[in-house]
């Protein structure tokens, strides 16, 4: 096999002896991979620098064990909590959480929300694929309603949540939806929430052609890509379209950016302030 | 002189009128803890109180998470980043805890995990003492595992056996669960604070370049998040690098068993009871914890009969060897405890004398004279 430059220059990142990924023909995760290393690469962040946390799921195995990078690959739904106490401990480490919808919203949602609310330093990439993908295909939190899965084969009753507005309202400092078709857009907001200070978070809606597509009737990767290409509106466009018109359509862009202070700051500020005293 | 010796300087010789739960803190203070991560719950909450005090002081952190189940994944995430890290709770908690503390197990991750027992189950008498979660301490958890567990019978032993605590966790590597009670958590008495060059402190043992964090000793060295080693950390079975590895069976089979023999093989090590009066006894009282007060007491009131005591100290790993030998020494073994008989159903395994549990439940520990009189009664002095 022929190695180009390019292509060198990224593997640097990989764990040679797991490749290839496990990942399923077609899925969305290999792209977040991709665009996760090209963001660092891009960044020229040294890799020591990373520590990449995950929780149980098929995106929670982007960077575990794909990435050559100190990885903490904890249970279902807690990567967050794992995170926050790795991020006290080493507030200049730059702490990525990579994990999925049923993860971080369903069985985690707790953590994301309190997260967010206490904007610690920590980088979240919610890979969003509407379904439990590892245990064969079952509704998710973010399921559209009316969409047949394993676990509701006669309909999605219940309603989506939209996971970005809900982290925007509980205080993160930079929010960002995505899909895998929008690479470019991708890497730049992951560069961008990657070196923003206090929480960011990007939604990162993925496709499962095989327990999500095959339920939607989209079975590849490519109609996947092409269904989020055809239905994506920018947020600077949905500003003025009502709810009726956005219905079904993905939202992406940058919602939101500002500059709250961050936790362990602050918790430094204060025990700064407690020791003088204290001595003094 | 660093913050944290300047800070335990004005503390040794020391004698503090002390409640059980802020002895447990300057225990911890002193073994080094400088992460904390909890969530309220009673008969607990002090702990979380003074470490929120006393932990910025030594420069430490100390978080109230969202829950239990957050606070014990803190700790883990703290502990893999260079953190002597802590969580204190009770039975719902503790519950809550489970799954994380399996992660623990597997992971190899040094952490104390305080449970002040009340009693249970489900919120059951929230501000009663009990010692109702011994089996659950052993067993709560999925999966073949051993563990460590310690139970103070004194606000003295609040203090020594934290410290104790943060030792094994950091010599074997694996959490350690400090099996408090209600009783003793809430109890204020004398505390006595050690010189500090008396206190022995056991601190993590690094791994070297090339060395394996995940095998190739029964007690592998550890390497901490951001050495630049690119540690693959997974609750998964994994090899001795700790990479992924879930379908041989060998992987399995040698991790786990590991996992189990250092804490096994180490039993003698590891476990410490108190033994009185057992030279010439024909009966004896095993009690740990609160209990092991009246126990005591009853034990004193009996002089002049042949009849001993032994405390546990440790929990777990049982001390089945000290258990065997007071088997063969004596005919009968009362076992008084809050609950239904869970420390004298695990004596039953080890012994061939007659084990008669003394149970009490409903948040109202033994008197003296309650296990005196049971005891007089049944021996029929």
């Amino acid at each position: 096999m022929v190695i180009d430059k390019q292509e060198q220059r990224m593997i640097k990142y990989l764990r040679r002896e797991v490749l290839p990924t496990t990942f399923c023909q077609g899925c969305g995760c290999g792209t977040i991979l991709n665009a996760y290393v090209k963001a660092l690469d891009d960044l020229e962040i040294d890799p020591r620098e990373v520590v990449s946390v995950t929780g149980i799921g098929c995106s929670s195995w982007i960077p575990s064990p794909n990435f050559h990078g100190d990885t903490l690959h904890t249970t279902h739904g807690r990567a967050i909590a794992f995170a926050t106490g790795v991020k006290v401990m080493k507030p200049d480490m730059k702490v990525v959480v990579i994990a999925g919808d049923g993860d971080l919203i369903g069985i985690g949602g707790n953590h994301l929300m309190h997260a967010a609310r206490r904007n610690i330093g920590v980088t979240v990439f919610l890979v969003n694929n509407f379904v439990y993908g590892m245990t064969g295909g079952q509704s998710s939190p973010t399921t559209p309603m009316g969409i047949p899965t394993a676990s509701s084969p006669y309909k999605n009753i219940e309603s989506p949540f939209n996971i970005a507005e809900v982290v925007s309202a509980c205080g993160a400092n930079y929010v960002a939806r995505w899909t895998t078709y929008h690479v470019f857009s991708l890497v730049d907001s992951m560069k961008h929430a990657i070196q923003k200070k206090g929480f960011s978070f990007v939604e990162i809606i993925s496709q499962c052609p095989m327990n999500y597509g095959r339920y939607v009737k989209r079975r590849t990767g490519v109609e996947l890509l092409q269904y989020f290409k055809e239905n994506s509106i920018n947020v600077e466009k949905a500003k003025d379209m009502s709810e009726d018109e956005l219905n079904g359509k993905f939202v992406v862009g940058e919602l939101i950016e500002r500059n709250r202070r961050e936790f362990t700051e602050q918790l430094r500020v204060l025990n700064k302030k407690i020791i003088q005293k204290n001595l003094g | 002189m660093d913050i944290r010796e300047k800070y335990l300087k004005n503390y040794e010789n020391k004698t503090i009128f002390s409640l059980g739960n802020e002895a447990v803190v300057y225990g911890a203070l002193f073994a080094g803890c400088n992460f904390f991560a909890g969530y309220p719950i009673t008969p607990s909450s002090e702990i979380a109180k003074v470490m929120a005090r006393e932990l910025p002081k030594v420069d430490g952190y100390c978080l109230q998470m969202e829950d239990e189940i957050a606070s014990i994944a803190a700790v883990i995430g703290a502990s893999w980043s260079g953190a002597k890290a802590m969580t204190a709770t009770s039975g719902p908690g503790f519950s809550l805890m489970m799954e994380n503390i399996g992660y623990a197990v597997m992971t190899e991750t040094p952490c104390v995990i305080v449970n002040v027992q009340r009693s249970g189950p489900s919120t059951g008498q929230a501000t009663k003492p009990a010692q109702g979660d011994i089996m659950q301490a052993r067993w709560g958890t999925h999966g073949d595992h051993e563990i460590i567990a310690l139970s103070p019978s004194s606000v003295q032993e609040c203090f020594d056996l934290a410290i104790e605590c943060f030792n094994l966790a950091e010599r074997y590597r694996t959490p350690v669960i400090f099996l408090m009670d209600g009783e003793i958590a809430h109890l204020r008495e004398k505390l006595v604070i050690p010189p500090l060059k008396n206190i022995h402190v056991v601190e993590r043992k690094k791994a070297k370049a090339e060395e394996n964090i995940f095998g190739g000793k029964l007690v592998p060295p550890m390497s901490e998040i951001g050495e630049g080693k690119f540690i693959h950390v997974t609750g998964s079975t994994h090899k001795e690098d700790g990479m992924r590895d879930i379908e041989s069976q060998l992987v399995h089979d040698t991790l786990v068993r590991r996992l189990y023999a250092k804490v096994d093989q180490n039993r003698e090590k590891i476990v410490k009871t108190e033994e009185r009066f057992l030279e010439d006894a024909k009966t004896a009282v095993v009690a740990y914890g609160a209990t092991a007060r009246p126990a005591f007491g009853a034990v004193l009131k009996m002089r002049n009969k042949k009849i001993g005591f032994m405390r546990l100290i440790t929990i777990w790993p049982f001390p089945k060897k000290q258990i065997m030998r007071l088997g063969e020494k004596v005919e009968r073994i009362y076992v008084p405890e809050l609950n239904l008989g869970q420390v004298s159903r695990e004596i039953e395994r080890f012994v061939n004398c007659e084990v008669v549990p003394i149970s009490k439940i409903g948040g109202i520990p033994h008197t003296v004279d309650e296990i005196y009189h049971f005891i007089k009664e049944k021996e029929q002095w």
